[in-house]
């Protein structure tokens, strides 16, 4: 939603450059020698796992986008308490219908939600919850320039 | 001894400085505006150094010194910025980041946390160290107040000043290092303690959102820390 508060901008931005991947075009599968590429969230499930490592593989420029990426922020949450507790909370203690745990389509949990950059190697963070899409639009304008964003001033951890 | 002699002068960052014998490096830069990051020091609590942001070079010394309790020396030459400190101070507030369970964005703090504010200062935008993920506890059976021991990063500015300015000593610190923590009489419920008076000068003086008013939601916890000044002043004039 941020990234779309870009609003006009983004007409600015896709005269630079394509956008090959995203939940919102049709491709399916992570295309081959991406530029840049922005990943959201944290690596919780082992569908994550093998995402990330593909998109790793295939990207010249990974930016960890959002606290969820770059601290694991909420997602982490669950990380004190164990899969177990987690699982039981979803999908025993508040389901009325045939409780118990998914044994196919749903990915199963790592045991840890983990911070991208824990997983593989991470080229620039752009901490927020979310980050605004002043800030996003910033740091690829500056990517798509061949420039590091320098963002500390501009967003942190939470903002 | 003459006025003179009790003069001390130092160099802070190649500055001609003076003080008494009595200061710490520390006082002596806030006094000529040198900021040097803190986080467990906070003016009108005694010091005790540990939080090590407040790392000083000291020529003539490869250690590094904590200015917060280190006195001045006649012709001391400190640094208080330079590649290793900085290296330093931003491994300590990524490493106070992986030893909790520090969620700023849905944290009653969020926007006026000094851990936060901190980590913005010293240019951090990631860990780069592997979250421990502790189990913390969240005690909020005090009427008025709740400690999450979550986001505490064990300054003891809340054991300070709970023993020294309203001499109740409700709060203290159980255990030894990554184990250690706040605890308020013998490790009961706070609601329980018959030695707190509610005074809730512990919840101003926390720098994150670890020690907190109840009731408060995401962002809204702001410390007010006026009446630390004010009591230093007030007390040292008429004692």
């Amino acid at each position: 939603m941020s990234f779309l508060d870009m609003d006009e901008r983004l007409i600015a931005l896709f005269a630079k450059a394509d956008l090959v991947y995203s939940p919102l075009v049709d491709a399916k599968i992570f295309p081959e020698n991406v530029d840049i590429t922005l990943v959201e969230g944290a690596v919780s499930s082992e569908e994550d796992l093998h995402k990330i490592q593909t998109v790793r593989a295939r990207t010249k420029i990974l930016v960890s986008l959002g606290d969820c990426a770059v601290t694991a922020n909420v997602p982490a949450m669950r990380n004190p308490f164990g899969t177990k507790s987690v699982y039981d909370r979803a999908y025993c203690q508040n389901v009325a219908l045939d409780p118990g745990v998914p044994d196919q389509v749903v990915p199963p949990l790592l045991p840890y939600a983990r911070p991208v950059h824990e997983v593989v190697a991470v080229d620039v963070y752009v901490p927020g919850c979310p980050p605004s899409a002043d800030v996003i639009f910033y740091a690829v304008t500056e990517l798509l320039d061949g420039r590091q964003p320098a963002l500390s001033s501009m967003t942190r951890f939470g903002a | 001894m003459t006025l003179a002699a009790a003069v001390k002068t130092l160099k802070i960052d190649g500055r001609d400085c003076s003080a008494r014998p009595d200061e710490t490096i520390l006082d002596v830069a806030r006094e000529n505006k040198i900021f040097i990051p803190r986080m467990c020091q906070l003016e009108g609590l005694s010091t005790v150094g540990a939080c090590r942001l407040c790392l000083v070079e000291v020529k003539g010394s490869n250690k590094l010194l904590p200015s917060c309790v280190t006195h001045v020396e006649e012709g001391m030459e400190v640094t208080t910025t330079s590649e290793r400190l900085d290296q330093y101070r931003k491994m300590i507030v990524e490493l106070m980041f992986t030893e909790r369970n520090h969620i700023c964005s849905v944290c009653v703090s969020n926007g006026h946390c000094e851990l936060q504010t901190m980590a913005q200062k010293l240019d951090i935008t990631h860990v780069r160290f592997p979250y421990r993920y502790p189990q913390a506890e969240v005690d909020a059976s005090h009427d008025r107040f709740v400690i999450d021991h979550n986001r505490c990063i064990l300054c003891t500015r809340c054991v300070r000043v709970c023993d020294e300015i309203e001499g109740a000593h409700t709060l203290d610190i159980m255990g030894r290092g990554i184990e250690s923590r706040v605890i308020t009489d013998l490790n009961q419920p706070w609601g329980s303690s018959e030695t707190c008076t509610g005074c809730g000068k512990c919840v101003q003086v926390c720098p994150t959102g670890a020690l907190v008013e109840q009731g408060r939601s995401v962002a809204e916890m702001e410390k007010r820390r006026n009446f630390l000044p004010y009591l230093t002043l007030m007390r040292g004039e008429h004692e």
